[in-house]
């Protein structure tokens, strides 16, 4: 039972990680005011290009690196046409989406079917011999780490620094920010290309660690579930971390039913995580002063500087 | 020397045309170098994607069952974005479109009647409206983002219909195919061009052109949402019900995609298989910018997205090209589509910022859906 359980335990980890990334980005961009539908495209375009730079050079960095640029490039594609050209958030973001699942399955045509033994673990010298805690906390590979740190140094930043105080004042009210001296625009292209690049992590992450390989498509909408998350956390990373590995659990259901006899179709144990999404928006979206109160003021609106 | 935007006074009405044929060149240009990147000749290349198609009726007809399901969901969305409703999950609710009308064809697998393919088409509405109204159930009632609980829903109505092709509507004597039975001939769409596959459908997608354009330019209706969309407090005050509005273009659209779906079940595919579409429900959503939420407009749009997705077809068979240069094409059109609408409010100015600023006035601010 122990064994089961740990296994459990080790498979909402990985299922939350990419969850964690594009959802901290996510927010990170709508704290600043922005709003980015792209997620999705994102990821698709980090897990490709991270899957192929590892394939290339044999170098797991390289690929997480990859990845990570690969994301933050197609951000910055956003960040122009939403910021520099005035155009619709939520029109742009889907655009985005429907490149990045465009061009990523056709950067990755060739690499279908390659198969890599993925993200060395990295167990914390004496921390990971402890009995199960070691085994749970301590040997995993070096993005689990990062999103275990990333959640840290995000909430340290947005509660702590001064570049987080004014990166919330640009997404709550961008006139003001502007009037006080901060560079808006200058701020929402740094958020959005973080965003970006966390996106991209997530999706290096799923083609370098989660099922190392490369498939069409493979992100199967969990860039959107990421942007459902930012509602559900109430633009909150603690509960941003939190429901991520919330809907890990639920992943686990659909991954585990078989192995715990449970005679349901496969078909419906997948749609449980987008069932769950929806019954989760609903939960956090019903009460309207909940999010008029946490969500960024400015978000979705276009700034033009005009003095 | 520095390029700046500067608003002008009022919108540029002209721009609002120029703009998608600005963006069409771009695309192409953009086109030749992707292919350039790709090692392909450029004019073979762009020759296979957009004039072969149409060098034979067989490609004349084609277009226009590519364009059927684009324009009757385009059409629909266009609706819905002016009213400021964002209604993503279009492919959703044609799915369960196609698996409503479709349970009907295979349930009366064996009446022949004349009675079969207008119940097929009724239910097929039914279904797409069914799924469309659960987001709009949520938003109205909860406040729950659309966006998302329709995007979710396409992933649920996907897997609603492989659980049905691979399991009880499977074809029983398919080898074990996740396929199901073709449709008898009483549930198949009639052909309308004798020797191609242009079928029925078509002729609904012109009329649900000449019926939005008579909805949104002559009935209250079609006002109230003009109105909602561009000043939501003004539509309130006028006393406008934002929820009915929610309703009704969700309802619209889900209807529409739902009668795509069935189109593409009892038309081109002719029986129920694990993927129905290559997407048309997402493409429609380019569609409806492309054509500036017009209807018209979105005839057009839905005939060149038609083209892209028949020019992959011809691209991979003449030049074994992949066909996710398709989705590139559509993604890059609509980029270039949002860049170049920044003309329709503003103006380039070759100067300084300084210079710009002064004839510069107040942000636009286009309120979006959030939460």
């Amino acid at each position: 039972m122990g064994e089961v359980l740990i296994a459990a335990v080790l498979t909402i980890i990985t299922a939350a990680t990419p969850l964690v990334y594009a959802s901290i980005g996510e927010m990170i961009s709508e704290k600043a005011g922005v709003l980015n539908l792209g997620v999705e495209g994102m990821m698709l375009m980090g897990a490709v290009c991270g899957f192929a730079a590892v394939n290339a050079t044999d170098s797991s960095a390289i690929g997480i690196i990859v990845g990570m640029l690969a994301g933050s490039g197609l951000s910055l594609i956003f960040a122009v046409l939403v910021l520099g050209f005035q155009a619709t958030q939520v029109a742009t973001g889907l655009a985005l989406t429907i490149f990045g699942i465009g061009i990523s399955s056709l950067i990755g045509q060739d690499l279908v079917g390659i198969a890599y033994d993925g993200l060395p673990k990295l167990p914390i010298p004496g921390l990971s011999a402890i009995p199960v805690a070691g085994k749970l906390l301590f040997n995993h590979d070096i993005l689990v780490y990062g999103s275990f740190v990333l959640i840290l140094v995000v909430s340290w930043f947005l509660r702590s620094t001064r570049s987080g105080l004014i990166l919330r004042a640009v997404g709550d009210s961008h006139d003001a920010a502007h009037a006080i001296g901060y560079h808006v625009i200058r701020i929402r292209y740094m958020a959005i290309l973080f965003g970006g690049a966390m996106s991209g992590l997530a999706g290096a992450y799923l083609s370098l660690s989660y099922s190392p390989l490369w498939i069409e498509n493979m992100s199967a909408g969990r860039g959107w579930i990421a942007l459902a998350l930012v509602v559900f956390a109430t633009w909150r990373p603690w509960r941003v971390f939190t429901g991520a590995y919330l809907f890990g659990g639920i992943t686990i259901l659909q991954l585990h039913a078989q192995a715990l006899g449970i005679g349901v179709p496969a078909q419906v144990m997948s749609m449980l995580p987008y069932v769950a999404t929806i019954i989760v928006l609903v939960l956090i979206s019903q009460d309207h002063n909940k999010i008029k109160l946490n969500a960024p003021a400015c978000i979705g609106k276009p700034f033009h500087p005009t003095s | 020397m520095i390029v700046s935007l500067v608003k002008r006074p009022e919108q540029s009405q002209s721009m609002v045309y120029v703009s998608p044929l600005i963006a069409l060149v771009f695309t192409l240009i953009a086109g030749i170098i992707m292919f350039m990147i790709m090692g392909v000749d450029p004019s073979e290349a762009l020759y296979a994607f957009f004039v072969e198609p149409l060098t034979s009726s067989y490609g004349w007809a084609e277009l226009g069952v590519k364009a059927t399901p684009l324009i009757l969901i385009g059409v629909a969305l266009s609706i819905g974005f002016r009213a400021g409703v964002w209604n993503i999950g279009a492919e959703g609710q044609l799915t369960l479109g196609a698996i409503c009308g479709g349970g009907i064809a295979l349930w009366l697998y064996d009446v022949d009647s004349f009675f079969v393919l207008p119940l097929m088409i009724i239910f097929g509405v039914l279904g797409g409206m069914f799924w469309a109204a659960i987001p709009a159930f949520l938003k109205t009632r909860f406040n729950a983002n659309e966006i998302l609980t329709s995007l979710m829903l396409t992933y649920v109505a996907t897997l609603l219909l492989s659980l049905l092709v691979h399991g009880p509507w499977r074809d029983p004597d398919g080898f074990n195919f996740p396929e199901s039975r073709i449709f008898s001939d009483s549930a198949t769409l009639p052909v309308i061009w004798s020797g191609t596959s242009l079928h029925l459908g078509w002729v609904f997608a012109l009329a649900a052109v000449a019926g939005i354009w008579v909805l949104m330019s002559r009935t209250i209706i079609g006002f109230q949402i003009k109105v909602v969309g561009q000043a939501p407090d003004a539509g309130r005050h006028a006393g406008f019900s934002v929820n009915k509005m929610v309703w009704f273009v969700l309802l619209l659209g889900g209807g529409m995609a739902g009668l795509a779906g069935l189109f593409e079940v009892s038309g081109p595919i002719g029986q129920l298989l694990p993927s129905i579409s290559p997407g048309y429900g997402f493409t429609a959503i380019i569609v409806a910018f492309v054509g500036r939420l017009h209807p018209i407009g979105v005839l057009f749009a839905g005939l060149l997205i038609a083209l892209s997705y028949l020019g992959g077809e011809s691209a991979q068979i003449t030049m074994n090209m992949p066909l996710a240069v398709t989705g590139v094409f559509q993604g890059m059109l609509l980029f270039f589509l949002l860049a170049c609408d920044v003309l329709i409010g503003y103006r380039i100015q070759w100067g300084s910022s300084a210079a710009a600023s002064a004839t510069g006035s107040g942000a636009v601010s286009n309120e979006v859906p959030n939460g």
